[in-house]
């Protein structure tokens, strides 16, 4: 029998406050622990939450983005449960009337169509603390309690199960991962806990419509480890079923390490949260005015963005994708393009050596020490034949070391591109002479010796020689007898 | 009966609390007759009605996303039964 995966995520995303979501501690991440707690985040008896009016903005905006129904009336709810990094004994989450509801995103697969994956929900929530086990001197057989996480804000985004493999789970993530990086919403921080995931999986005969028993993966935190638990838990689930067993719904965890899932027998026993609108929360009610508001202020987004590089200013639909991959180097790229109007030329240089040296140093593309308009000129250059694209190369890379302006640095270290014929006729002249056995392989019809004198007469010139009239010269010289 | 013995067991578990069976059985009682005065409101067609999830018509209560002064270290491990460094200490917790 074949097997149809069916996958639905909810993913968690931290947002990026400067505080918390129900009180005024501070969300940064690291700091000694429970040094950022209040009687708030601590749950301590008669302690008032007050919502962080900009997580509402951050969900609407998470909401639009995602092509949601906002919700003019939404309220928070208490989860009620029992765990050591809880100190309330309750989340505050939001079940029946959550912000957002009913959106998508499309997600595209190598060589497939478009497809749309649709998102039940968008919650906000508040997160719980940390626990920590054995590395802590002291510890010995307990757990520490660390609480400057509780009450982060929280956006958890349901989809539908929609996805079918973990390829196109993981192009769900990434989309989803692109748009609340893009907004600015979230930092990304997969190591941190900033985006998490935790998968719901179950296998149905190929044909039925009936959906297996499903198992929730909780808390995977980086693409690869998403592919590997769902590919892991898919197979699973088949082998179970063949051998005539059946699955049991449960929550399962990942092991990065084995690269397998294991049944967490902690929370074996059906959780009954006990749901309620929390009343210390008053209902939360969005006008169209608010939401007309947070749509003027959104920015333009990754697809639309991705299109508009295609049709108007010409890119290859590869060049748009990678150059749309964060809103840094889509920033970066059509600032590049206001200053010189070659589309091409800039997303080559930008794919390929502003890259490298990104990768190399570790810098985002928000601390490239190129800015824009230097990168723009230096193309330029080439472009007007002031220098060659392998000189400028080598005057990119002083100016990510040292900086400057293109020109002066060219100025300075003489790099300008020889056009003067005369002086590139000298050169070749000499070349000629020295190498008069591959001059007569050339006449004798190996036109492919071209290459060995054009790389010698760039040498000569140390590269400076403008690598068009070399070879147009050369070959005049070449073919006389 | 609308509630049960069981129910009372039930939620007990579920807030862990021990509860003797003189208790349970008290509680019963006393939830059933609770339910059961609510219950008076079934009476009213309420088809139209928005179920309430607070007692006080207000909406909208914000603050600023603005970072106030935490109360330190000492003062939030001040009431901890156990503590290593700055970790309040708990009973383990596995995985
Ligand atoms: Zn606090």
């Amino acid at each position: 029998m074949k097997f149809q995966p069916v996958i639905g995520l909810e993913v968690h995303t931290q947002l990026k406050t400067g505080s918390k979501i129900f009180c005024g501690c501070s969300t940064t991440f690291g700091s000694e622990p429970n040094s950022q707690t209040c009687p708030v985040c601590l749950g301590l008896p008669g302690a008032l939450p007050v919502l962080n009016k900009k997580v509402v903005e951050f969900a609407i905006k998470a909401g639009l983005a995602t092509n949601c129904i906002i919700a003019h009336h939404s309220v928070f709810a208490r989860k009620n449960y029992f765990y050591p990094d809880l100190p309330k004994g309750y989340q505050i989450s939001q079940l029946e009337e959550p912000i957002c509801r009913k959106g998508w995103l499309d997600i595209q697969l190598e060589g497939q169509e478009a497809k749309r994956i649709g998102i039940t929900r968008i919650h906000m929530e508040e997160d719980a603390g940390k626990l920590v086990h054995g590395d802590v001197p002291g510890l010995d057989d307990g757990s520490g309690v660390d609480l400057n996480r509780a009450c982060t804000p929280l956006l958890e985004v349901v989809s539908e199960p929609d996805l079918r493999s973990s390829d196109e789970a993981v192009a769900y993530l990434k989309r989803l991962h692109r748009i609340v990086t893009w907004l600015g919403i979230c930092d990304g921080n997969m190591e941190e806990g900033s985006f998490r995931c935790d998968a719901n999986i179950s296998v149905m005969p190929v044909g039925s419509d009936t959906l297996g028993t499903r198992a929730e993966i909780k808390n995977v935190n980086s693409f690869k480890f998403v592919k590997q638990a769902i590919d892991y838990e898919i197979q699973r689930q088949i082998a179970l079923i063949e051998d005539g067993g059946s699955v049991v719904q449960e929550t399962r965890l990942f092991d990065p390490n084995s690269g397998t899932t294991r049944s967490m027998r902690s929370k074996e026993e059906a959780h009954d949260y006990r749901y309620f609108p929390d009343p210390d929360l008053v209902p939360l009610v969005i006008d169209a005015d608010w939401v007309q508001h947070a749509h003027k202020e959104l920015p333009e987004l990754p697809e639309h963005r991705r299109q508009r590089f295609i049709t108007e200013l010409g890119l290859p639909e590869y060049d748009a994708e990678v150059l749309t991959a964060s809103r840094g180097v889509a920033d970066y790229f059509e600032e590049c393009v206001a200053f010189h109007h070659n589309a091409k030329a800039v997303s080559n240089w930008l794919m390929s050596e502003v890259t490298r040296a990104l990768n190399d140093s570790g810098a985002a593309i928000d601390a490239c020490p190129v800015i824009p308009s230097q990168l723009a000129e230096l193309i330029k250059m080439i472009d007007k034949g002031a220098i060659s694209g392998k000189i400028a190369k080598t005057v990119f890379e002083e100016m990510w070391k040292n900086g400057g302006e293109p020109q002066a640095i060219v100025e300075k270290r003489g790099l300008a591109q020889v056009s003067d014929s005369g002086a590139i006729e000298a050169i070749i002249d000499e070349v000629i002479a020295a190498n008069m056995a591959q001059v007569e392989e050339f006449r004798g019809g190996k036109e492919k010796v071209l290459g060995f004198f054009v790389g010698l007469v760039m040498k000569a010139s140390r590269g400076k020689a403008n690598p068009a009239l070399v070879n147009e010269l050369l070959l005049a010289k070449l073919k006389v007898q | 009966m609308k509630i049960t013995v069981a129910d009372v067991e039930y939620v007990a578990r579920l807030a862990r609390l021990a509860l003797s069976k003189a208790e349970t059985e008290l509680f019963a009682g006393q939830m059933d007759a609770i339910l059961g005065y609510v219950d008076k409101l079934n009476e009213l067609d309420t088809a139209d009605v928005r179920p309430t999830s607070h007692a006080v018509p207000m909406e909208n209560a914000f603050r600023e996303d603005a970072v106030n002064p935490s109360i330190g270290v000492e003062k939030a491990l001040a009431n901890a039964p156990d503590r290593v460094d700055s970790f309040y200490r708990v009973p383990k917790v596995i995985e």
